[in-house]
C-alpha cells in the first residue's frame, strides 16, 4: 500500500519512475476487474505523461508536488484519454473537448489520471447499482454495494489501485461510500473547488472532493485542488490551508437525532468507540441536540430533483450526446433521446422536479423546501457558536446487500439521512474510518464543520488517526 | 398521502420530454406516488416569516474583466460531438 508521499519520494529518489507507478496502477485496476469499479483505462496517454515527467525528473527540472502519481477520476469529470459517460448510456460515446479544472490542476503538479470510475448514471443513486453498465462491488464483501453515487472510486481507493480518486458529493456521494469502503471521503464547503468540466447534477449541492488512504494525504489533494476559478463563478478564494496539529480541547457535538434505534447497533457501537478516541485525545464530547434532521431529506429530494430537471434538460439529443434513431419529428427526437438515454432514477428524478416546480405545486413544494433550508441552516448556526466540529455515523448502516434496495426509492433515499443535512447548508463533512462490524464490513463516521473550515476538520480526524 | 394518476404521470413525463413506455408509465407511477407522499412531510414545518435560501456561497454579483478569453476549443471540435451535422452546423430533423 501506497500513500501519495511515498510514490513521490520513490520517483524522486530514482528508486522508482512515473511510467513504473501507472503501470502497476494499471496492472492493478485488471487484477480487479471483478469489482466493476472502473468504466475505463486511459492507459495510453497515462504512459505518455509518465514518460513526459521521468524525461523532465532525469534533466532536473522542477516536477511538482504530485509528479507521476496515479489517479482515477470519477466517470463525471471530463477528462481526456478515454470517454466521459456520466454512467449514461446518454454520454456513453462522449470524448470531452476539454477537461475538468480539478483534472488540470492535478496534472500541473504532475499527478496521472489512470482511468474513470463507475458512478451511479448522472451521480443519481446511493449504491452505484444505477449505473447503465452494472454495479460496482464492494471492496470487502462482492455481495454488498459499494455505496454511491462515487462507488467506483471509493472501491479503487480501498483497494489500493491508486492512492487517491476524485468523487462529487451533492447529498453524500463521496461520503457514503468512503464510509461503505473503509477509506476518507471529503466533501468540502460548498464552492471550495471549481466544478468546471464536471457533469451537472445539482447546481446549489454539487461539491469536487477526495477518496484517500489517509487524512494527509487528503490534505494534499483538497489543497492542490481549492480555489477560485474564473470558469466557475461560485467558487470562493482560496481559503484551504493544512493544519499541522490542533490543540488538544476541541469541543464536539454528537448529534443526538443520528444515534436513535433507526441506526444499526454495530454502527453505533463503532460510533461511540470513535467519540472515546477524541476524550482519549483531549477533546470533549458532549450529547447535542438537531431536530432539523428528521425534515432534511424531504428538502433534498425537492430541492435536488428540481435542479436536476433543470440541469438535464440540456441532454436533448442535438449538440452532444446520444440521439435516438429513426425519428420524424423534433419532439420524438427529443422524447426518444431521453427516454433511451436517461436511466429509471434519472426520470424519476426529472419529473419529481418537474412536479414540484410546476404552477399550484412551486409554494407547496419548492419554495417550502428553501425556506426549511434557512432553518436547518439557522440551527447548525446555534450549534456551531458551542462546537467545533459535529458528529455523526456516515449512513445508518454498513454497506448493504446488491439488489436490497433497488425495489423502493424512498428505502434508499433514506442512506442519505445523515449526509443530506450539510449539503443542504453548503458545510464541510468528512467521513473517516471508525471500525468494521462483526461480518467485517467497514463503518464510518461523518464530523461535520462549519463553513470554510475544511482544514480544522481534516486536522481533528489526523488528531486521533491510528497510523 | 398524494394519488398520483396515470394522467398526471403523462403530463409530467411531456413537461420533462420524456417519451415512455407504458410499463415506465405504471412503475413511476407508483414510485413517484410513494416520492411525493414521503417529501409531504415538510409541509408540517411553520415557515411563516421564513425568507428562502437559493444558494449558500454567500458571494454576491461576482464578476470578471470584460475581455474575451479565447476556448481551447475549436468549433470543429464541437460539431464532431454533434450526431449529424453539414456546412458548419448542427442538423436535426425538420421542425416544420
Amino acid at each position: 500500500m501506497s500513500r501519495i508521499s511515498d510514490i513521490v519520494n520513490r520517483i524522486k529518489s530514482g528508486e522508482s519512475t512515473a511510467r513504473r507507478e501507472v503501470e502497476q496502477a494499471l496492472a492493478q485496476a485488471k487484477a480487479n476487474e471483478q469489482y466493476h469499479a472502473l468504466l475505463s483505462l486511459t492507459a495510453e496517454r497515462a504512459l505518455e505523461r509518465a514518460d513526459e515527467i521521468d524525461a523532465r525528473i532525469r534533466q532536473g527540472e522542477v516536477v511538482g508536488r504530485l509528479a507521476g502519481v496515479p489517479f482515477i477520476a470519477k466517470d463525471n469529470f471530463l477528462a481526456f484519454g478515454a470517454p466521459t459517460t456520466a454512467a449514461s448510456r446518454m454520454l456513453e460515446k462522449f470524448d470531452a473537448p476539454l477537461q475538468a479544472t480539478a483534472v488540470e490542476k492535478l496534472e500541473q503538479e504532475g499527478a496521472i489520471c489512470v482511468g474513470k470510475a463507475n458512478l451511479d448514471a448522472f451521480a443519481h443513486g446511493g449504491s452505484t447499482e444505477n449505473s447503465a453498465f452494472g454495479p460496482t462491488k464492494n471492496a470487502y464483501d462482492q455481495t454488498k454495494v459499494a455505496g454511491g453515487s462515487s462507488g467506483g472510486s471509493a472501491v479503487v481507493t480501498a483497494l489500493d489501485v491508486v492512492p487517491f480518486a476524485l468523487g462529487t458529493d451533492t447529498g453524500g456521494s463521496i461520503r457514503q461510500p468512503a464510509s461503505f469502503n473503509g477509506v476518507v471521503g471529503v466533501k468540502p464547503t460548498y464552492g471550495t473547488v471549481s466544478r468546471y468540466g464536471v457533469v451537472a447534477m445539482a447546481s446549489s449541492t454539487d461539491t469536487i472532493g477526495c477518496f484517500t488512504k489517509d487524512i494527509e494525504d487528503a490534505e494534499l489533494v483538497m489543497d492542490i485542488m481549492s480555489g477560485r476559478d474564473v470558469n466557475d463563478m461560485t467558487t470562493l478564494p482560496d481559503f484551504f490551508t493544512p493544519i499541522d496539529a490542533l490543540q488538544p480541547g476541541q469541543k464536539i457535538g454528537i448529534i443526538k437525532e443520528s444515534m436513535t434505534d433507526a441506526v444499526d447497533e454495530e454502527v453505533r457501537h463503532q460510533i461511540v468507540n470513535y467519540i472515546d478516541k477524541l476524550k482519549a485525545a483531549g477533546h470533549t464530547v458532549e450529547e447535542v441536540s438537531l431536530p432539523m434532521l428528521q425534515y432534511a431529506l424531504a428538502m433534498y429530494y425537492i430541492i435536488v430533483p428540481a435542479e436536476i430537471s433543470s440541469n438535464l434538460a440540456r441532454y436533448d439529443g442535438i449538440r452532444y450526446g446520444h440521439r435516438a434513431d429513426n425519428v420524424s419529428t423534433l419532439a420524438e427526437l427529443y422524447g426518444r433521446t431521453r427516454d433511451e438515454g436517461f436511466v429509471t432514477e434519472n426520470k424519476r428524478r426529472i419529473m419529481i422536479g418537474s412536479y414540484v416546480l410546476s404552477s399550484g405545486y412551486f409554494d407547496a413544494y419548492y419554495q417550502q423546501a428553501q425556506k426549511a433550508r434557512t432553518l436547518l441552516i439557522q440551527s447548525y448556526e446555534t450549534l456551531f457558536a458551542t462546537y467545533d466540529a459535529l458528529l455523526s455515523p456516515v449512513a445508518p448502516t454498513a454497506a448493504f446487500s446488491l439488489g436490497e434496495n433497488t425495489e423502493d426509492p424512498v428505502k434508499m433515499y433514506l442512506a442519505d439521512i445523515m449526509t443530506v443535512p450539510p449539503s443542504l447548508a453548503g458545510l464541510p463533512a468528512i467521513s473517516v474510518p471508525a471500525g468494521a462490524t462483526a461480518a467485517g464490513l467497514p463503518v464510518g463516521v461523518q464530523l461535520v464543520g462549519q463553513r470554510r473550515s475544511d482544514a480544522r476538520l481534516l486536522a481533528l480526524a489526523k488528531s486521533v488517526e491510528e497510523k | 398521502m398524494t394519488v398520483i394518476s396515470r394522467n398526471d404521470v403523462q403530463h409530467l413525463a411531456q413537461l420533462s420530454s420524456l417519451q415512455l413506455t407504458d410499463e415506465e408509465l405504471d412503475s413511476l407511477q407508483a414510485d413517484i406516488g410513494n416520492i411525493l407522499g414521503y417529501i409531504e412531510q415538510l409541509g408540517e414545518l411553520d415557515t411563516t416569516g421564513i425568507e428562502p435560501t437559493y444558494q449558500v456561497t454567500g458571494l454576491e454579483n461576482v464578476s470578471r474583466e470584460d475581455t474575451v478569453i479565447h476556448s481551447q476549443v475549436t468549433r470543429e471540435q464541437m460539431l464532431a460531438l454533434s450526431t449529424e451535422s453539414a456546412n458548419h452546423q448542427v442538423k436535426v430533423p425538420k421542425v416544420l
